[in-house]
């Protein structure tokens, strides 16, 4: 494959001269050599925020959730922020692999696979928390319908709550089928060049017996088209769900009807912002800068300032709907958002998400990693802050003044959280060192994307 | 059924692209290309009809939303009807997100379930032609029908890095 030629149009999607045996080397090389130690640092530390947070989580289980910082006007408050905080990191893994694939936006290749790997363990963390909200989780499975000796009774199918139960379960069993049915084509490679031995058999298991057939292929790329199609309605429909669980209540500061396209952009944001986290940490400790080059993430920090120009512009509509609705209580519930006692936490919002992010309009910021590094880190907080301001400052002072109340979080409710992202961390850190971490195949593809190559480009012409 | 399967063993895409469409003008028949990756245009070399997978996906969809829908209005209408508020037992709007999550779910798993079973991808089902590096970096052709020597001389002539002979049971 010629290499030599770079078009004057296009920056190549993979950097320096590989060819294809290069690519299966460079992702996989890093499987077969002892872990760094940075990496076991880093899974050292992630351990102990798992450990930390599992000894909080049976704490609270067996003591009862009382443990939390909740009464009876804050009903929902950081187990509902983690929540949906997670649900929302969650959306950019399917938003690079499924709508960049619908648009041909070939520069997801790259990352894609690892992206995916985040709405996994995102949404993984984020069931937990309404897991641990039930207070007896060993009756989770009540929220199915099932048949059962009780009775004719059911679920009720018109709570959001259980739309909630459906959407998340959905999200999590179709991403997950989504990244093993583009993992299959990756698992072969490993299994082809494993020597024999135990790693060899899993992978030989667990790559199907994939040969590479084109007729194969064939199949397997309309299916992976139809998953795209159906995953992209699918990610939408998630988070506008669980904005339901908000829209359809009578609380001011929830009642609106922007809060669906409000929610899924937010979610976008922030998962963009976290695979930027990801991305700059894994090009640099994995040595995939040729493959994770500064164009991909240029690309995203492009998104991510398109994102968070749209929830910018949904912080105004809100300010704008309570004042023109003349409603006393829409009014008030957004005077206290802006002016009441956590007022702090709504101004360090607009500052994370609508101000830092308008850096990136400099091409010069979107290439400097160690200040988009920074950045991302602030977009994610403003995005978890976010959730909380809707959520807890919508709830702290309700309809009846005398029922008013502070809220703070207690150690158990913070230990929980940190324990999520020991989870999220671990399973990451694990992914990293066990899978190939960028989608063989598909980089393959693209390999003479933009370089010098006559045929293909004169077929690419017609 | 010949005892051997001679495999031509190619070293780019471009390259058993043209080999497969050289083949196909000459009316030879393609048993199959394995590549690291699906090179676009074997479709037509291989004369593959298209994939009837799609219509696959919209049976199953179709019939997730079906069953979703009438699940639902079952339990809500006649099973177990539920007094909210006074609100309507039938609120259609109320079922649609359900019944959404659950046509995508149906389609989606059952589509790759339809893939694998359909293309025989089970575990623990052995590769075809594992160790020629089609995996890797190798594109690989298979024609069916012809000679040894014939078929070692359609690979040369275009453009074979080499050729290999397989033992009997390769698909």
């Amino acid at each position: 494959m010629s290499t030599s030629h770079v078009s004057p149009l296009r920056e190549p999607l993979v950097d320096g001269v590989k060819d294809l045996g290069q690519i299966t080397r460079d992702v996989c090389g890093p499987l077969d050599a002892a872990p760094t130690a940075a990496w076991y640092a880093a899974f050292a530390a992630a351990l102990c925020a798992l450990s930390y947070g599992a000894v909080m989580v049976i704490h609270q289980v067996w003591t009862g959730i009382g443990t939390w910082g909740l009464n009876k006007t804050v009903g929902w408050s950081w187990d509902i922020t983690n929540f949906v905080f997670w649900v929302g990191i969650g959306h950019a893994g399917t938003l690079i692999s499924a709508i960049l694939f619908l648009f041909r936006q070939k520069w997801r290749t790259s990352i894609n696979r690892s992206a995916e790997a985040m709405t996994i363990f995102a949404v993984m963390c984020a069931g937990i928390f309404p897991l641990i909200h039930m207070g007896r989780p060993w009756l989770a499975y009540w929220v199915m319908p099932y048949p059962n000796p009780m009775g004719p009774l059911w679920v009720n199918f018109r709570s959001p709550l259980l739309w909630d139960v459906f959407a998340i379960s959905t999200y999590f069993i179709i991403s997950a089928t989504f990244w093993f049915v583009g993992l299959i084509p990756d698992l072969a490679t490993m299994r082809d060049r494993l020597p024999e031995g135990w790693r060899k058999k899993v992978f030989g298991l667990a790559s199907l017996g994939w040969s590479g057939s084109h007729r194969t292929w064939q199949h397997y790329e309309m299916v992976y088209l139809l998953l795209a199609g159906l995953a992209t309605p699918l990610v939408f429909s998630v988070h506008t769900i669980v904005s339901f669980d908000f829209a359809t209540s009578v609380i001011p500061g929830w009642h609106a009807t922007i809060f669906p396209p409000y929610f899924v952009c937010g979610a976008i944001f922030s998962g963009f912002a976290m695979v930027l986290t990801l991305m700059i940490i894994a090009r640099k400790v994995m040595n995939f800068e040729g493959y994770i080059t500064l164009r991909h993430i240029d690309a995203i920090c492009k998104v991510i300032l398109l994102t968070s120009m749209i929830v910018g512009l949904a912080y105004s509509t809100e300010l704008i709907t309570a004042y023109y609705s003349s409603n006393h209580y829409e009014r008030f519930a957004f005077i206290n958002r802006i002016k009441g006692p956590f007022a702090g936490f709504y101004w360090m919002m607009v500052f994370c998400n609508v101000l830092v992010p308008q850096a990136l309009w400099f091409e010069r910021i979107r290439r400097d990693v160690r200040v988009l590094f920074l950045i991302s880190i602030l977009i994610n907080v403003g995005m978890w802050l976010e959730r909380f301001v809707i959520i807890t400052i919508s709830l702290h002072r309700d309809y009846l003044p005398s029922s008013w109340t502070d809220y703070s979080p207690t150690y158990v409710e913070i230990g929980t959280y940190i324990g999520s992202f020991g989870l999220f961390f671990t399973c990451f850190l694990l992914f990293c060192r066990v899978l190939p971490m960028i989608a063989i195949s598909e980089v393959k593809g693209v390999l003479s994307y933009a370089r010098g190559d006559q045929d293909k480009e004169s077929r690419h012409a017609h | 059924m010949p005892t051997k399967t001679f495999v031509g063993v190619f070293d780019s895409d471009r390259a058993i692209l043209a080999a497969a469409r050289a083949a196909r003008e000459k009316g030879l028949l393609i048993r199959d290309a394995y590549t690291p990756f699906p090179v676009h245009g074997m479709d037509e070399a291989l004369s593959l009809p298209p994939s009837w997978l799609s219509r696959a996906c919209f049976a199953l969809g179709a019939s997730g939303l079906a069953f979703a829908l009438g699940f639902q209005y079952w339990v809500s209408l006649f099973d177990w009807p539920m007094n909210i508020g006074g609100k309507p037992f039938d609120a259609s709007p109320a079922l649609i997100p359900i019944a959404f999550e659950i046509t995508v779910l149906v389609a989606g798993v059952g589509t790759v379930a339809t893939l694998l079973v359909f293309r025989g991808l089970l575990p623990g089902k052995p590769a075809d032609l594992a160790a020629l590096g089609a995996t890797d970096d190798k594109f690989l052709l298979v024609i069916d029908g012809q000679t040894e020597e014939a078929q070692r001389a359609f690979y040369r002539e275009h453009g074979a890095v080499r050729v290999e002979a397989v033992g009997g049971g390769a698909r």
